[in-house]
């Protein structure tokens, strides 16, 4: 599926629900498949600032796509987490680079969080970019 | 004393719905909201009477001089100042703390000092403590807490010393909701010719302060956690120690006379509110004070201290929740964690519930800190809410455990 294709199906899951606690049943059952980071990597190197949960996003680059797992120790962010690795995990730095996250409005969880809270969300996805970025970097040196 | 319907009445925005749900407001510690009279005070003031203050010789600047000063006056009155003039308008506690620490840190504070603050302190009335002690080579001593969330006064008697200059605490936790046992802080501080200064933000709204009999030397609090609106606050200094200190920022209206080799300072209080003031903001202040006034200070905490006990007895029965903070002289506020549930993921379910509460470190990290946690959800009541409301909480922190 492309970026677009995943995106859509989550705006399709969650428009079955009006009621935000069904929407955020749904996220904590999403949260359940994240990719586990391996524990080891739940340190500080890896904590993305600008949550008011902790949020531990580990990159894995094999020279064609990069893989993320993650995890936070709240469970809805957890949730939110998982939306942002099943759109852009196992993509190639560019497709991430350029990916236009829609989803995250459509669902509602933008408009829905305070601005500091949005800004962890946000700082997610601004962190994976980044990480897309470097990967882009080396790639294009070697 | 108004009934609860005629209190919630007052108050315009609580009769609104969140999600589709009625608004249940638990984050007074946060914010107070805000009752008709004082959102008409200001749309008045706007409306009618704007102009700006001490500057015009015209009608409306007078007027909003004449309500500025009346404002001052009903603060003064509200907080038992001897004088008008020892009440500074600032843009709240924070600044008022700011203020504070340099004035009184140029004149007073040298390498090797000490300033003693305690560790239910909010950032507000530490960090401009720390800076100032940065930049004095002074250090900053710490009141000690215990696990219920008191500090331990024999601790701060010993580490009061020569070297103490201030004595700078909260009149109760924003953390915790625990009340600092201000009178034995004072006392002892001034055995030893050392000043106080008493962080009010969450005290000045639950009951009465009077300043003089507290004795305390400088109090702060800000206008938007008593019903008043955001952006003033207050700080009072015994006038004896305001006619020390040097003035904070530099601007107009602070002067007397203003050449290019030397300027001269205005009067008490002016020296202290450099440029134009948030006159608008000092008279919903005075209105706020007024409606607290009218309302009774004394029913208010009585009518509070009923709501924290039915909603500590609620909570308390919740399996699995926790309360931190639980001394017996507690004021309004009830921060807990339900076991194994992230405090985010408590407060994330409870505001689609329509529920406002408070989650993260509640500006009180080194709190946080001690017992070993991320943060805590904290629900502040006030008197306009109500025991159905809690019960509503209490309904929510069961769905909130059945979700997880």
């Amino acid at each position: 599926m492309t970026i677009s294709e995943v995106q859509d199906k989550i705006i399709d899951d969650f428009s079955l629900f009006d009621d935000w606690m069904d929407k955020y049943n749904l996220l904590i059952d999403m949260g359940k498949d994240v990719p586990p980071i391996d524990p080891k990597f739940k340190v500080k190197d890896y904590l993305i600032e600008g949550c008011q949960s902790k949020v531990w996003l580990r990159p894995e680059f094999d020279g064609t796509v990069i893989t993320f797992t993650a995890d936070s120790d709240a469970i809805i962010t957890r949730g939110i987490v998982s939306l942002l690795i099943k759109v852009l995990s196992g993509r190639t730095p560019e497709e991430i680079i350029s990916a236009e996250l829609y989803f995250i409005d459509r669902i509602g969880l933008r408009q829905n969080l305070s601005p500091t809270r949005s800004n962890g969300l946000l700082s997610m996805v601004r962190q994976m970019k980044l990480y897309a970025m470097a990967y882009n970097a080396r790639q294009k040196q070697i | 004393m108004k009934n609860i319907n005629e209190i919630r009445s007052d108050f315009p925005i609580l009769e609104r719905k969140v999600y589709g749900k009625p608004l249940v407001y638990f984050d007074n510690g946060a914010t107070t909201q805000k009752p008709h009279c004082v959102i008409d005070s200001m749309n008045e003031i706007l409306t009618f009477y704007n102009g700006n203050i001490h500057r015009g010789v015209h009608y409306l600047s007078d007027m909003a001089s004449e309500a500025y000063e009346n404002a001052r006056q009903k603060v003064a009155s509200f907080i038992n100042a001897e004088k008008k003039e020892e009440i500074l308008f600032t843009s709240g506690t924070t600044g008022s703390i700011n203020l504070l620490a340099f004035s009184f840190g140029e004149r007073y504070i040298t390498a090797g000092d000490e300033i003693i603050i305690s560790h239910l302190e909010h950032h507000a009335n530490i960090v401009p403590w720390q800076m100032l002690c940065e930049r004095k080579e002074a250090s900053l001593k710490v009141i000690p807490i215990r696990d219920n969330g008191e500090i331990i006064l024999e601790e701060y008697y010993r580490l009061l010393s020569p070297r103490t200059k201030l004595v700078s605490v909260a009149q109760v936790s924003n953390a915790l909701g625990t009340v600092l046992p201000i009178g034995e802080i004072v006392e002892a501080a001034h055995s030893i010719g050392v000043p106080v200064m008493v962080d009010g933000a969450q005290g000045i709204q639950h009951g009465i302060v009077d300043v003089k009999s507290m004795d305390i030397d400088f109090y702060a609090f800000s206008g938007h956690k008593i019903y008043g609106p955001t952006g003033i606050g207050i700080l009072y200094g015994s006038e004896r120690w305001l006619n020390e200190l040097p003035p904070y920022q530099g601007g107009g209206d602070m002067v007397d006379k203003v050449t290019f080799e030397k300027t001269t300072y205005n009067q008490l209080p002016f020296k202290f509110e450099a440029g134009t003031m948030n006159y608008a903001g000092a008279v919903g202040l005075g209105t706020a004070l007024d409606y607290v006034t009218s309302t009774g200070r004394e029913d208010i905490a009585a009518r509070e201290k009923e709501l924290l006990g039915y909603a500590t007895a609620k909570l308390s029965a919740i399996e699995g929740l926790r309360i931190y903070g639980t001394s017996e002289n507690k004021i309004s506020t009830i921060s807990f964690l339900i076991d194994g549930i992230h405090q985010y993921d408590t407060g994330m379910v409870l505001d689609k519930m329509g529920i406002a509460v408070r989650t993260g470190t509640h500006c009180a990290q080194p709190v946080m800190d001690y017992y070993g946690i991320s943060g805590t959800v904290r629900a502040s009541v006030c008197f306009y809410n109500t025991t159905e409301e809690i019960d509503i909480l209490v309904e929510g922190i069961e769905r909130v455990k059945s979700m997880f």
